[in-house]
């Protein structure tokens, strides 16, 4: 039987019988259960483990937790065993009864399962390996610690007790501790949250009012929104359900992406968990606060992560924005008050609540405060999720906790803000990641995707993909952004193709000033910024673009030409037998590359024939002996 | 055509105009597209012109309005999933089947869709089959992925 919650004592005793059931428990196994260790397989490493738990008959001594993502997802599936706080990863389901037998009841390491360090070394605990080591994870810690659809485990950490005080304060005494503590929201505005919180109490005296949580992760590369909602969702209902007893609203919306399956479900989950506990509800904790959350699945458009459009959306209209000279804070949703807060800003607020403003204004930058996760992507040798203070150089972030770029090639550029922000070159890594450094460098922080880019990235490229994405994700009511961003895809794909002209990129300025100015909404205001950072910082691939009419990062197709070098060619015949239009073919000559130090003159050098060639990159994969160059 | 689940959808949704874009995913999974009848009876249910309710099945990339096939495979062209060269992996696609994204193979079996990022960026680039995720895709995985889609057609 669920206990019905009905004072904030009732919850505190409840927190304490959970927690000592919890230390009650001997040893305890955590699995990262993300979606990206699912894309490795974790369910299978889950059931293995629960069938061995099971035929060992060790279930009561040892828990097994499934719990949200980890964010080192370069390394899944991921294990964490408690109290040993032994770190485990890339592990496989025929590890499982290993990992119990030796580790579990012996206490024993498994060599293969740790982490290799640069030097070679082997790391047993999170804290020795510097992606985890140099985090600052506040508001992600949980993520690791509870099981992703558990109430309880989010209670026994600590759950839930920021509601109680929250509600014992007046509404204006929470906004005001959410101001001070210099919250600033996490989905790319950086509006500051307690300002907004006012603003949309004061709106409309007498007036229903909404809240509503931002789940719309649409920047590609960025996923902090989506693990979390997975992986904690009762720290953004938590943090809903305080935002709306400040601002005085009785019900919210959760709009989440429907590409996020898991998200969706683990919400669901929470929200029903949380309801038949009367977390939320009528007359929440006796507080005689009524508030209760509805899920809104999106329709995959990208414009609907703006406020307006996500609203017009969620009154069942087309995600179409409107201008703001009237903002959504007093008529939004239904033309009521609304106070729209990204997943990551609402998972702060019970953290504001329980530490105090004071302590939360301590953490980050002098306009910037507390801490970011940011997904690290890309070309980058540790994929993941990081948590830092607002204020870290992104040169910590990429080489130091991600690793730098694997294979050893060079670093060229990181893309911060998704569509709306920027390339920012390696002479600017020594920024602090802050709202408004990244502005002054022509990018923005956005939602926190940082992807990474090589010196085979092409920068004119990269520019093209944003515009075409965005070109593609204009809703179309306004002329500036259907039209203008389209004709400057055109230009870009014209400079891809070698078709560019001498004055393209003064054409491309021109148009991205009016398409800023002239525009509705921020999709169509900030969409040419990825066209205007990369001239800004790599004007000279432009020029080679359109001036040599090559491809410097030997990525755009139309530039770039395959050929076989001859005198690395062992006549293996990998390149022709996976070439689908044949034009990797055989010469008349003898074969002059080694096979294991031997070469065999039997085999023929073969050639690509470039007419037939459609660049595929098939025979460059295929090449085990760097025969097929890429110029 | 049955169209009697959509009355229970709608009434799953309590009949609510706000829930009109949810009701038209559950629609759609049910139908696996958006067919003409079940849409007019959500425009009587709801008590919305038919207009909006084509106006918001054509707006959001979600909806297909024509069948669509057994298999559906979609091409993650997130960032992460871009420059790790999505882009060759679709057109490897596109050129096993002799369909372009969007399109869907003339026996029905396979619907090939892009999506603007899964959130699986470590594992890019990402193919999602049937909502199973095939991580670090190359092109001769790609091959031997278009090849058992190929099997499971016949």
């Amino acid at each position: 039987m669920t206990q019905i919650l009905k004072t904030g004592k009732e919850l505190d005793a409840l927190r304490e019988k959970l927690k000592k059931q919890r230390e009650s428990v001997k040893q305890t196994i955590t699995i990262c259960g993300g979606t990206g260790c699912h894309g490795y397989g974790c369910q299978k490493v889950i059931d293995a483990f629960r069938q061995e738990l099971a035929s060992r008959k060790l279930e009561k001594e040892v828990e097994l937790r499934v719990s949200g993502c980890h964010g080192f997802c370069e390394r899944g599936p991921l294990a964490l065993l408690a109290p040993s706080g032994i770190f485990y990863q890339r592990i496989d389901v025929a590890d499982v009864p290993a990992i119990i037998e030796k580790t579990v009841m012996k206490g024993e390491l498994i060599d293969k399962l740790l982490y290799v360090l640069e030097d070679g070394k082997k790391a047993a605990h999170e804290k020795e390996v510097p992606f985890y080591a140099r985090q600052n994870r506040l508001v992600f810690a949980n993520n690791q610690r509870i099981n992703a659809d558990s109430i309880e485990d989010y209670i026994a950490v600590g759950g839930y007790a920021a509601l109680p005080k929250a509600l014992a304060m007046k509404p204006e005494a929470v906004i005001d501790e959410v101001k001070k503590a210099g919250l600033r929201g996490r989905g790319g505005g950086g509006f500051p949250t307690g300002r907004k919180w006012e603003t949309v109490r004061k709106a409309q005296p007498g007036e229903k009012r909404y809240v509503i949580c931002n789940a719309d992760e649409g920047d590609p590369g960025a996923y902090m929104d989506r693990s979390l909602l997975e992986g904690n969702p009762h720290s953004v209902i938590e943090g809903m359900v305080i935002g709306a007893y400040a601002i005085g609203a009785n019900e919210g919306y959760i709009y989440v992406r429907n590409e996020y399956p898991l998200a969706v479900k683990n919400a669901r989950i929470a929200l029903d968990k949380a309801r038949e506990m009367g977390l939320i509800g009528k007359n929440i904790l006796g507080s005689g606060f009524d508030f209760d959350i509805i899920i809104s699945r999106g329709g995959g458009a990208f414009v609907c992560g703006e406020s307006t459009a996500l609203m017009a959306s969620l009154e069942g209209k087309i995600g179409e924005p409107r201008a703001k000279y009237i903002h959504t804070a007093e008529y939004g949703l239904w033309n009521k008050p609304s106070c729209l807060n990204n997943v990551e800003t609402w998972a702060n607020v019970p953290m504001i609540i329980n530490n105090g403003s004071e302590w939360y204004s301590k953490i980050g930058t002098a306009t910037s405060k507390g801490t970011k996760i940011f997904s690290v992507v890309g070309k980058i040798k540790n994929t993941g999720l990081v948590e830092v203070p607002m204020g870290v150089k992104l040169r910590e972030i990429i080489f130091d906790m991600g690793g730098g770029i694997p294979n050893g090639k060079k670093f060229k550029a990181v893309q911060t803000g998704g569509p709306s922000g920027g390339c920012i070159p390696e002479s600017l890594l020594d920024l602090p990641v802050d709202f408004d450094e990244l502005t002054k460098a022509g990018s923005m922080m956005g939602s926190g995707g940082l992807i990474v880019m090589d010196e085979n990235t092409c920068m004119v490229d990269i520019a093209r993909y944003f515009t075409e994405f965005l070109s593609e994700e204009s809703c179309g009511k306004c002329v500036p952004c259907r039209e203008g961003v389209r004709h400057m895809l055109e230009i870009l794909n014209r400079i891809c193709k070698g078709e560019g002209k001498a004055g393209d990129v003064e054409l491309l300025e021109e148009m991205s000033e009016a398409i800023t100015d002239a525009s509705l909404c921020a999709l169509g205001g900030t969409a040419p910024n990825p066209v205007l950072s990369t001239i800004r910082y790599f004007r000279n691939e432009y020029d080679a673009h359109i001036l040599e009419k090559r491809c410097p990062a030997g990525a755009c197709k139309a530039l770039i030409n395959y050929s076989v070098i001859d005198k690395n060619c062992t006549g293996c015949t990998a390149c022709a037998r996976v070439c689908p239009t044949q034009a990797a073919v055989a010469t008349d000559k003898p074969a002059q590359g080694a096979i294991k130090g031997k070469v065999n003159p039997k085999l023929k050098m073969h050639k690509i024939i470039d007419e037939k060639c459609i660049r595929c990159n098939m025979c460059f994969e295929a090449c085990k002996y760097d025969a097929v160059q890429i110029k | 055509m049955d169209i009697s689940h959509v009355d229970k959808i709608c009434k799953d949704h309590g009949n609510r105009q706000d829930q009109l874009i949810g009701i038209l995913q559950d629609v759609q999974a049910q139908y696996r597209y958006l067919p003409q009848k079940p849409l007019e009876r959500v425009s009587e249910l709801l008590g919305i012109p038919i207009a909006q309710v084509f106006s918001v099945a054509t707006f959001f990339r979600a909806f297909s309005l024509e069948p669509r096939g057994k298999n559906v495979c979609q091409v993650c062209m997130g960032t992460a999933c871009h420059v790790r060269g999505a882009q060759r992996l679709l057109e490897e696609i596109e050129r096993g089947f002799g369909i372009v994204a969007g399109q869907t193979t003339k026996d029905a079996n396979v619907t090939l869709e892009t999506v603007n990022c899964v959130g699986a960026c470590a594992l890019g680039p990402v193919i999602v089959v049937n909502e199973e995720y095939h991580g670090r895709m190359d092109g001769t995985k790609t091959a031997k992925l278009i090849e058992d889609l190929k099997t499971k057609g016949e």
